[in-house]
């Protein structure tokens, strides 16, 4: 149990300092590897709480993909941050803003906790019991079901993503030449060899 | 009941930290053993025998961010399997129809991409 | 003091053996499987390849070895010094880690934890790091389209890597990577998911950046892609790491297709043999085929490279998946 303690405090100082450190690095290359750094902390929390299958998800689809594209961004745009930042200061009052409106969810929902401290059974009520299931088995037994229609709004919300980043990004070079496999294949010797005879002395 | 399964884990914890450190210590012996005279020759990034005109790093084609776009929709998509796949037998066919629909909504995207050419590499 | 000994430190001792078991055997395995592939490669194109350092070459591994770590480490001008070294680090470092939830033979196992393939997945989604880390900070023009060419690569066949891994998990009911070679007792996966078998090997080739998906380090046109400015030490962590890839890679496809530590039929001859001797077989025999893959096939054309992922591998690895898991439900199959 102390090891347990010992590794909460240590994931939390590294994932705090390392979220310190991706806004205030200089490199942004450099906020984007602590920015992955931050992300294994948070699986190592997620595992601390028994979320392993969060906690694998979360290195698979944020480290694994999301922040892949961030490195690319950041690595290969030749984006002057410098300029960036200079802004900053306008933009703060909105930042600031919107941190505000996170806090007060936040509050909301832990003050929902004090207020009725119920709640939190009840939220967690269909969950099959965790001594019962390895907790990979309890989500698919709730999401696809309990939680279908949530389910599929995730479906329609990826397919919005696949489109916009479509329309977006997709532009087409002119006078590009490709391999088009089908008419390759459907060649047939016939219609492109011709077999003639030349007589000597004449040409074709 | 999360005490057993943090012990799984702890081997891993300090697997993780032996291979960092193992790594440090290959790097850092070598370098400490290495000769080290370097000249301006010997430093300069390798370009078929001329001089780099510019920095490396510049702005490469979009296509590669379309792609790792459509790979973490992809990825997402691979995540929703998974406890899918596991839990199949305990929710039977509504549960198989579920993700039917689900696969069928991201289908008509993938049939977007393919008839827009976004899987064309040029 | 004693009980802190027995109850703390002692475990911690055991535990730092285990896995010092593990990876000591797996840097030689590295070693002799480069030596393999010289001799494989030499035989196969009627050479004789190492045959000098040792008798019939076989210390020759280490003597590269060691002519490598005593080199000069170069330092490109313009390069992002603390990535620079991070990068070979990273890859090393991910595919050593990898090997803590295979299992070796039944309860052989450093973590059994409940989502071993998640975990390997998601150490196989990583990969992609070290290389394109590399590739930036070199500052080259080489190692740059090395990298992207690498990454954008290595995404293309996870998508599809995951799908087959999706098929093996519907016939398993369960994550653990104990449980996946458990369910194959009475047959391997690779018998009734043939056609997956033969994807995730291939794409298990695009993913370690090996011959004929090696266009990332496609020596004629990029020299060596993104390894091209390194030397020295970082040079020889990139190269264990990606060989330690290869055989990580083999393991997985043993587990998930080929019963892992499983005998090939259930009865005496065989079944004296340990499970781990099996287990090392059929890893042997998965890299003897990524060998001769590199001996016999020319390399793509990136065109055809990401035709290959996105339009041949991806819709049909969904297909696969459709498929396996209509026919399980269909006839009452699944797992439960």
């Amino acid at each position: 149990m102390i090891l347990q303690g010992i590794a909460f405090y240590v994931f939390a100082a590294l994932l705090v300092a390392s979220g310190v450190m991706v806004i205030s690095s200089r490199n942004p290359v450099h906020s984007v590897l602590y920015l992955i750094l931050a992300f294994f902390q948070a699986a190592g929390l997620c595992l601390l709480m028994g979320a392993e299958f969060i906690a694998m998800i979360l290195i698979i689809v944020y480290v694994g993909a999301v922040a892949v594209l961030f490195l690319f961004v950041v690595m290969m745009l030749d984006i002057n941050f410098r300029e960036l930042r200079q802004g900053a200061l306008e933009v703060l009052p909105l930042g600031g803003l919107i941190g505000l409106i996170l806090l007060a969810e936040l509050a909301a929902v832990v003050g929902g906790w004090i207020v009725a401290p119920g709640v939190e059974k009840l939220a967690a009520a269909p969950t099959p019991a965790i001594t019962s299931v390895t907790n990979t088995q309890a989500l698919g037994q709730l999401m696809y079901t309990q939680y279908v229609y949530l389910f599929q709004a995730c479906g329609i919300v990826l397919l919005i993503a696949m489109i916009g980043a479509i329309v977006l990004t997709l532009r087409h070079r002119e006078g590009v030449r490709k391999q088009n496999i089908g008419d390759q294949l459907a060649r047939r010797r016939d219609e492109v060899v011709a077999i003639r005879k030349v007589s000597s002395g004449e040409g074709v | 009941m999360s005490t057993p399964l943090i012990i799984e884990y702890l081997p891993i914890l300090v697997f993780l930290l032996i291979g960092i450190a193992l790594a440090v210590v290959m790097v850092g012996a070598s370098y400490i053993i290495s000769p080290k005279n370097p000249d301006a020759e010997k430093v300069s990034p390798y370009e078929c025998g001329f001089e780099p005109f510019e920095d490396a790093r510049t702005k490469f084609d979009v296509r590669f961010y379309l792609v790792s776009i459509l790979f973490i929709i992809f990825d997402l998509e691979v995540a929703f399997l998974f406890p899918w796949a596991i839990a199949l037998g305990d929710i039977g066919l509504f549960g198989f129809w579920s993700m039917m629909l689900f696969l069928g909504i991201l289908t008509i995207g993938f049939i977007y991409e393919w008839k827009k050419g976004a899987l064309e590499w040029e | 003091m004693a009980e802190f000994f027995s109850g703390f430190l002692l475990p911690l001792i055991i535990m730092v053996l285990k896995i010092l078991a593990i990876t000591v055997p797996l840097l030689v395995a590295v070693a002799f499987m480069t030596y393999a592939e010289r001799k494989i490669m030499g035989a196969m194109q009627l050479r004789q390849g190492p045959s000098l350092v040792g008798p019939f070459g076989l210390l020759q591994p280490f003597a590269d070895g060691l002519k490598l770590f005593a080199k000069e480490q170069i330092l490109p001008e313009g390069a992002n010094r603390v990535v620079f070294y991070i990068a070979p680090m990273i890859t090393f470092f991910l595919a050593l880690v990898a090997w803590a939830v295979i299992p070796f033979d039944y309860g052989v196992v450093l973590s059994n934890i409940n989502v071993g393939v998640l975990y390997l997945f998601a150490i196989s989604s990583l990969g992609v790091y070290g290389i394109v880390m590399a590739g930036w900070a070199s500052n080259s023009r080489y190692a740059f389209l090395g990298a992207l060419r690498s990454a954008a690569q290595m995404v293309s066949y996870e998508v599809s890597m995951g799908l087959i891994i999706i098929s093996v998990l519907l016939c398993v009911g369960s994550l653990n990577l104990t449980a996946i070679v458990h369910a194959q007792e009475k047959v391997w996966f690779a018998i009734p998911l043939f056609p997956m078998f033969i994807m995730f090997f291939i794409s298990a080739l695009a993913e370690t950046n090996r011959s004929p998906f090696d266009l990332p380090e496609g020596e004629s046109e990029l020299v060596a892609g993104f390894m091209v400015e390194y030397s020295s030490a970082p040079f020889a962590l990139f190269f264990l790491g990606e060989y330690a890839n290869m055989i990580l890679m083999s393991a997985m496809t043993s587990i998930l297709f080929l019963g892992g530590w499983l005998s090939p039929l259930p009865f005496a001859p065989f079944t004296w043999v340990p499970g781990i001797v099996w287990f090392a077989l059929k890893i042997a025999a998965c890299l003897f085929t990524f060998v001769w893959v590199r001996a016999t096939m020319p390399r793509y054309r990136y065109d055809q490279l990401m035709r290959l992922g996105w339009k041949v591998f991806l819709p049909f690895s969904l297909f696969w998946v459709v498929l396996t898991a209509g026919v399980l439900v269909t006839f009452g199959w699944l797992p439960k």
